[in-house]
């Protein structure tokens, strides 16, 4: 029978190449190896809730202080947190060839990358959102505010991984990058850390935080919108 | 046929040429723009009402600032360009745009603190233009770390065209943001000589400093845009006819074929990809 439609015959074997069936194949990949490693998941959680830490240490414990500086301890930590993530993202299947495949396989490539992506967000940017309260709380936010708190670091960490993945994927291709991949992600992720921090502090003095939200999610779309080709150009360089 | 013009630039010996050409121009429009600039905006305006004659470094800070942010664009047009077109010269434009543009920015962070401590009594305030240009140099720094950081000068130019657009575009986000959260924290401490406002015997000087500093820029930009195209294409033949001397031989990957002698080995690595 003669393929037809983006389907392919090895032999008797039709199979179907579709964006969705590669990107849910690839998603089960990614879950499954990064639920084997759980340690590569947990340091960046780790480094959040000691760099959070490391604020009161290096300032007046009282609560009533450390209120005014849980945001901005609470989204550098969060940024801090991702960047060293970040790295993990493209670097181990770039180095065992999986990349190159999945950049062969005749599937959008930026589509199987974005799914790449939600796999990271869903392993170091979630658990984040999901600790975040109890560092707020132990910088002195009242339980009021850990709605706001979530809704922002969800949205703030979606536009992050997003961005981050751009920034990953142009210095996969480097021996040794050292810092280089902060430098360049911290500037385009600047407009974030404003928000989310604001939207922060709006949630921990017990106001609406409608508009920073509003703000950080147009940012989120924004990512998720045109990301998807940068990464894939920047990926397709680095496995040149 | 409209766009043979385009395609005529992608070519390097046309390029060079060119830009040899128009390099004098530029500079002596540059020349003359600044000094009459300077002139005016020096000398013949008058001070203003509340800074006294302290506003004057507006006639470099200002320009500076708005030529750091017109060489971005520079840089991630001629770098789409290339990426798009495949053309080398909008690389080696784009290669040669950095290092002015973080200059430019340094300069005008440079002067906005000199400018500060008169107006402000301190050196550094987190002005949102401050602050932008801050992020800018940021984005220039990591730009050409990025170029720096590979060996293959075809892939030092194509990750780092696609890190210029994806700066280009976040551009604006990050300049609003900072300006949406000065608004918000700042008490205000910002200067108030917007252009508007600006009477005629002001805003001309200004206008011609912007003016001779674009040429200056251009001029600076057709130097190293040729500086670059010569490293680049330096096993071309063209290249022969325009310096005088013999052409270099290719690199020859597989080591030495039996007919070459042993000596005249392959191309030592070329650093092109540590210059910025």
């Amino acid at each position: 029978m003669r393929p037809e439609n983006g389907e392919t015959s090895v032999g008797d074997i039709q199979t179907r190449q579709s964006l969705a069936g590669a990107a849910m194949a690839v998603m089960q990949r990614d879950l499954r190896l990064a639920l084997r490693r759980s340690g590569d998941t947990l340091q960046p959680l780790g480094f959040f809730v000691v760099v959070t830490t490391l604020f009161p240490l290096a300032l007046d414990p009282q609560l009533s202080l450390l209120r005014d500086i849980a945001p901005a301890a609470l989204w550098v930590g969060a940024l801090l947190s991702s960047l060293l993530a970040l790295d993990l993202l493209f670097r181990e299947d770039a180095q065992d060839g999986t990349l190159e495949q999945l950049a062969l396989c005749g599937v959008p490539f930026a589509g199987l990358l974005v799914a790449k992506t939600a796999v990271h967000w869903l392993m170091t940017g979630l658990p984040l959102v999901l600790v975040a309260p109890l560092a707020a709380t132990a910088l002195g936010a009242p339980i009021a505010a850990v709605p706001g708190i979530i809704a922002a670091l969800l949205l703030g960490t979606v536009a992050l991984s997003l961005i981050g993945a751009v920034g990953a994927g142009l210095t996969m291709g480097m021996k040794r990058n050292g810092s280089l991949l902060a430098l360049l992600v911290l500037p385009l992720v600047a407009p974030v850390l404003i928000f989310g921090a604001r939207a922060t502090a709006l949630a921990i003095a017990g106001e609406s935080v409608a508009a920073p939200l509003y703000l950080l999610g147009a940012m989120a779309v924004l990512a998720a919108t045109l990301t998807p080709w940068a990464v894939a150009a920047a990926v397709r360089i680095g496995l040149e | 046929m409209a766009w043979v013009w385009f395609h005529r630039f992608g070519s390097p010996p046309h390029f060079y040429r060119l830009a040899k050409r128009l390099t004098p121009w530029f500079g002596w429009s540059a020349l003359l723009l600044c000094v009459a600039g300077l002139i005016g905006g020096l000398v013949l305006a008058p001070p203003d009402f509340r800074q006294g004659d302290g506003f004057r470094i507006i006639y470099v800070h200002a320009p500076d600032a708005w030529l750091s942010e017109m060489v971005y664009v520079t840089m991630a047009v001629s770098a789409a360009v290339g990426l798009i077109w495949r053309m080398n010269v909008g690389h080696a434009v784009a290669a040669g745009c950095a290092t002015i543009g973080a200059s430019f920015t340094v300069v005008a962070l440079a002067t906005g603190m000199l400018w500060g401590r008169p107006m402000w009594g301190t050196y550094w305030e987190w002005d949102p233009r401050l602050t932008s240009e801050l992020l800018l140099l940021f984005l220039y720094l990591g730009y050409m770390g990025l170029r720096s950081g590979f060996d293959d000068v075809g892939r030092a130019d194509r990750a780092s065209a696609v890190l210029a657009i994806v700066g280009v575009v976040n551009v604006p986000i990050i300049h609003y943001s900072v300006v949406w959260w000065n608004s918000l924290h700042q008490a205000a401490s910002v200067m108030k000589l917007g252009r508007p406002n600006m009477p005629a015997s002001m805003l001309v000087p200004l206008l011609m400093m912007l003016a001779g500093f674009m040429c200056y820029f251009f001029t600076l930009l057709l130097i190293r845009a040729r500086g670059e195209i010569l490293l680049r294409e330096r096993t071309a033949h063209w290249i022969a006819a325009v310096l005088g001397t013999a052409p270099e031989d290719p690199p020859e990957y597989g080591g030495p074929s039996p007919e070459h002698p042993a000596s005249r080995g392959p191309l030592p690595p070329s650093s092109l990809a540590h210059r910025v």
